[in-house]
């Protein structure tokens, strides 16, 4: 016994020191450069390539599309093997529902990937924690292929261009399914809709704090990236009267339910607006006249890397033009890649869809016509010193913690049904009455036989 | 000394059992940087409501389950041999199929824009109600609860009804007086395993509950989904003690011999 | 009237359990992504399902896990058992038996929270970088932990059953302990063995809650594909997964039913060694 309690009590003295291991590993936060590195890898050794990215966000071989991680290996294994020593490249690819959580998959445990895709913001935020690489962009050959608008001081979270390429870009706005949704409802295109009471139980919003919080804020004319706690409270507030109007916080579950008519309003990506209506035609979308988030989604290299090496040639294949116009006309969003927009095959598949809207554009038209800083005009006015206040930015420790105890009060907050209570204490009742006048029963009955007993005895 | 035989067993059971719930207690009391601190047990309180929710609809589902339940076993076990061994198989098919699988397919059903509404052409809202959520434990769990009261009932010697019938019983005092509580073993280990599963879950929750409440599964899911670990292992620390008690209290009342023996 | 009431009250009950169940092989045949209007038959996301790498790598890996977890789970269990059957002292047998309960008792979010927690400590102790390389590993202890009481509780009525008195007949016969168990008393306790051994790979074949908190990206099993599945767009091609799934299962447990019903008592008898 005393030696199986010495061998829990140096166990547990191991995992104290690994405690404060951790601690010491978090303190280097300079940058490491890939080109830095060196890498050498055997002949004929298998490497896996582990890509993380969102949900529904490449192409990926389904319903007929390229898949685009299979045309990278046979491409890999082809022509660049040689370049790396004859090995030979796997991808395994996974997928996170928000920002957030792949956040903290990185942050928290020991995983290796070795390509991730975040937005803007995230990005920053890594950045600033030192959890990506900084890499030669221009060394990428395709890196040409990326428009001017989203380099240098454009990419606002990157604007040395030395953390990330960007992948895709777009903007949030309001879907909703006509047949439920009455014209004078949508004819304003506000923010509204989402709080309109004529839909209660049929609108749904965004499961993670950060784009929850801006629908109100967009609305309001709020900054999104305010550090003033009692501007969050405000939000909140308007999300807790929001939340017993809703149907659910979703993410990409957002597809079926609006897709099988199950829910009439949603704010969410435009990019994804298009996959949805290819299945509904009775979906419509618009921009919000009081402004809404404008977001770049790019490609980075986080720290946790094993091959950043062979990452590089990866983010450089997806902005060939062969990927890039597969993964756009697959997934929808807007190409900041000239080689997408000026291709012929993109317009055209472009063209397939069957969204139609009010002035007759088509999906070409409404992912690209629309300039963020137009939309956002109302919303970009009120905040005449800062440059796009529509986007996100990162925040401070403070911030992100108030942020995210706004979260965590709005999920728990909300009254349960009365017949809740009043069915769940009956039945405790009636168990603790049955288990009382069963054990009433049993001393009763002992107490009979004893009795019997007594009198046995004595006769 | 051939006790030595549950040697390898007592040693995976300390390493891998014991040890791990150590580490659950340690990390609930203990912040992000390993140092020691009461503020994961202290922020429990706020999460009282959600507490007291999944134990209601818990034990809810967990009441229909029984009422449910009771009587199919009853049936079954009442049935001819040939006829029990078809219907047992009938009852274990949909716990092979995937839990994940039969609750999204429950979802499809009752949506909003589901099957239901479609051939009904209602546009009945179920989906995100506490009702769904309650009616979704019902569906997964309810072979649970059958199986062992079916056991426990089968078990009964036969003599049992006639010397019943023969003291004056008809076929409901029978019931009352002789058959429940004597398949009571059986009833407390179907509410465990119907209970414990049902309070902790956070996948039915999520899809039928729309993500607008939460239960405590759900609650630890996000902490660790957020890579909040201290508070999560508070709440799971909290839920493992009381359940441990519950059941402990449960057991009570059942047969000491044999207490919560499954299938 | 009684007879034609429980028949209506079975159909009853067994009619909602298998609706979705019917549901999800119907819409499997859909020939439209919606898994809410049936618009035709076709075998368009069988098509899909085949081509798609993923679902096989992860029926795969259930399997592999499935399998060797049960195993292990199946001979320290069993040696458990018998290890437990002989130990004296009361306490010890109590506290043993209380301690393998707990994983059984525990709601499955608590087993994966604690095991996570477990594993991160570990890859900490050994300076392990990257949680892939013991990522299997992991989900091989956890899933043989919460099948060992399983295991455990199956054998052990079989070897109170059985009782001391064979097993001592074969060592006054000349066998040494460790032959007596494996000729006598394993033979006798094959049922509950078997049994504990199928119980042990369904919980981990269904296992998913707690292969949510342990798994490691690169091993994924189906009900965490599924899970990830139901996350995104929803299209039939994991109805058609479940189908599949459904179907095998369905042929599986009327074989073996078929089977134990021509293995009727009288041979049962015969075959000889089942005391009771």
């Amino acid at each position: 016994m005393i030696k199986r309690l010495l061998c829990i009590a140096t166990l547990l003295s191991l995992v104290f020191s690994f405690v404060s291991c951790k601690s010491k590993d978090d303190e280097k936060n300079a940058t490491k450069r890939v080109e830095d590195m060196s890498y050498s890898y055997k002949s004929g050794e298998v490497i896996t390539l582990n890509v993380y990215n969102w949900g529904e966000y490449i192409s990926d071989g389904s319903e007929g599309s390229d898949d685009v991680n299979a045309m990278f290996e046979e491409y890999f294994n082809r022509e660049l093997s040689a370049k790396y020593g004859g090995i030979k490249i796997k991808v395994e690819y996974s997928t996170y529902a928000n920002n957030e959580d792949m956040y903290s998959k990185l942050k928290n445990s020991a995983v290796s990937y070795d390509v991730i895709i975040p937005s803007d913001y995230m990005i920053e935020k890594m950045k600033n924690e030192g959890m990506l690489y900084s890499f030669d962009t221009s060394s990428l050959s395709n890196y040409g292929n990326i428009l001017e608008q989203f380099k240098n001081e454009n990419a606002y979270y990157d604007p040395d261009n030395c953390y990330s390429v960007p992948y895709t870009y777009g903007m949030v706005g309001i879907i909703y399914n006509k047949t439920i949704v009455s014209p004078e409802d949508v004819k304003d295109k506000s923010w509204s809709l989402l709080w309109n009471e004529k839909y209660a139980g049929n609108i749904l919003q965004f499961n993670n704090p950060r784009d929850a919080l801006a629908t109100a804020m967009y609305w309001k004319g709020l900054y999104v990236n305010t550090t003033d706690t009692k501007v969050w409270d405000e939000a909140y507030e308007l999300l807790k009267q929001q939340k017993p109007l809703l149907q659910g916080y979703v993410n990409d579950e957002i597809f079926n339910k609006m897709q099988s008519e199950s829910a009439a309003v949603a704010p969410y990506y435009v990019g994804d607006f298009l996959i949805m209506s290819e299945e509904e035609e009775n979906l419509a979308f618009y921009y919000p006249k009081e402004g809404s988030n404008y977001f770049v989604d790019a490609m980075c290299i986080p720290t946790c890397s094993s091959n950043p090496h062979l990452a590089k040639e990866y983010i450089n294949f997806m902005i060939s033009e062969d990927a890039a116009v597969a993964n756009a006309t697959y997934i929808g969003y807007a190409s900041p890649n000239s080689a997408v927009i000026n291709s012929e095959d993109y317009k055209a598949a472009m063209d397939e869809y069957a969204y139609e809207g009010e002035n007759g554009e088509g999906a070409y038209e409404l992912l690209y016509n629309y300039m963020p800083d137009e939309v956002n005009k109302e919303y970009n006015a009120k905040f005449p010193k800062i440059t796009s206040p529509a986007c996100y930015r990162s925040f401070d420790a403070d911030t992100q913690a108030h942020v995210n105890t706004l979260w965590e009060n709005l999920k728990i907050s909300g009254s349960t049904e009365l017949w809740v209570h009043i069915t769940s204490v009956l039945i405790v009742v009636s168990v603790v009455a049955y288990a009382s006048y069963s054990i009433y029963i049993k001393k009763k009955r002992s107490k009979f036989y004893r009795n019997r007993d007594k009198v046995n005895k004595k006769a | 000394m051939q006790s030595i035989a549950a040697a390898p067993h007592i040693f995976w059971a300390i390493l891998f059992i014991i040890l791990p719930l150590i580490i659950v207690v340690f990390y609930a009391f203990t912040d992000a940087n390993g140092k020691f601190s009461f503020s994961n047990i202290a922020s429990l309180p706020s999460y009282a409501s959600i507490f007291l929710l999944s134990l209601e609809l818990s034990v809810i589902a967990t009441a229909i389950c029984l009422l449910l339940g009771y009587p199919l076993a009853y049936i079954i076990a009442k049935s001819n041999p040939r006829n029990q061994k078809i219907f047992i198989m009938l009852l274990m098919l949909p716990m092979w199929t995937n839990l994940l699988i039969r609750t999204y397919s429950i979802m499809a059903i009752l949506d909003n824009g589901g099957i239901l509404n479609t051939l009904l052409n209602t546009s009945m809202h179920i989906v995100g109600t506490k009702g769904a959520v309650i009616f979704g434990m019902v569906y997964d769990f309810l072979p649970y609860m059958v199986l062992p009261i079916y056991t426990c009932i089968s078990k009964i010697d036969k003599n049992m009804w006639e010397a019943a019938s023969d003291l004056g019983c008809n076929t409901f005092t029978t019931l009352t007086k002789v058959i429940i509580p004597l398949s009571r073993s059986g009833i407390i280990s179907g509410v465990t395993m119907v209970l414990v599963p049902s309070i902790s879950t956070f996948y039915i929750s999520q899809k039928l509950g729309g993500g607008t409440f939460e239960l405590i599964g759900d609650t630890i899911e996000r902490q660790f989904v957020t890579g909040a670990l201290n508070v999560g292992a508070a709440i799971s620390l909290v839920m493992m003690v009381l359940i441990i008690i519950s059941l402990t209290v449960m057991n009570k009342f059942g047969d000491p011999d044999d207490g919560g023996i499954i299938v | 009237m009684k007879k034609y009431a429980s028949r209506i009250y079975l159909c009853l009950i067994f009619g909602i359990l298998y609706i979705p169940i019917a549901t999800v092989i119907l819409f499997s045949f859909n020939n439209s992504p919606s898994t809410a209007e049936f618009s035709g038959f076709s075998f368009y996301w069988y098509k899909e399902l085949f081509r798609s790498e993923e679902a096989w790598i992860a029926l795969r890996n259930t399997l592999i896990l499935a399998i060797s977890s049960s195993l292990i789970a199946t001979v320290i269990g069993t040696a458990a058992a018998e290890g437990i059957y002989k130990m004296r002292s009361k306490l010890l047998k109590l506290t043993i038996n209380s301690v393998t309960n707990i994983p059984m008792m525990n709601p499955d979010i608590v087993t994966g929270m604690s095991m996570m927690l477990f594993f991160a400590a570990i890859m900490g102790i050994f300076r392990i970088a990257d949680y892939n390389n013991i990522g299997f590993l992991a989900m091989l202890i956890s899933h043989t932990t919460f099948c060992l009481p399983y295991v455990i509780l199956s054998v052990l009525p079989r070897i109170n059953e059985l009782g001391d008195s064979l097993s001592e007949a074969a060592l006054d016969l000349g066998c040494t302990p460790i032959r007596a168990f494996f000729k006598v008393k394993l033979p006798n306790i094959m049922p509950g063995v078997i049994s504990g051994l199928v119980l042990a790979f369904t919980m981990s074949l269904d296992d998913f809650v707690i292969s949510y908190f342990v798994g490691p990206t690169n091993f994924q099993t189906l009900p965490l594909l599924i899970y990830s599945m139901t996350k995104k767009t929803v299209k039939p091609d994991m109805y058609a997964l479940s189908t599949i799934i459904i179907i095998s299962v369905f042929t599986l447990l009327i074989a073996s039913n078929i089977k134990s019903i021509i293995h009727t008592s009288p041979k049962r008898f015969k075959k000889g060694g089942k005391i009771r």
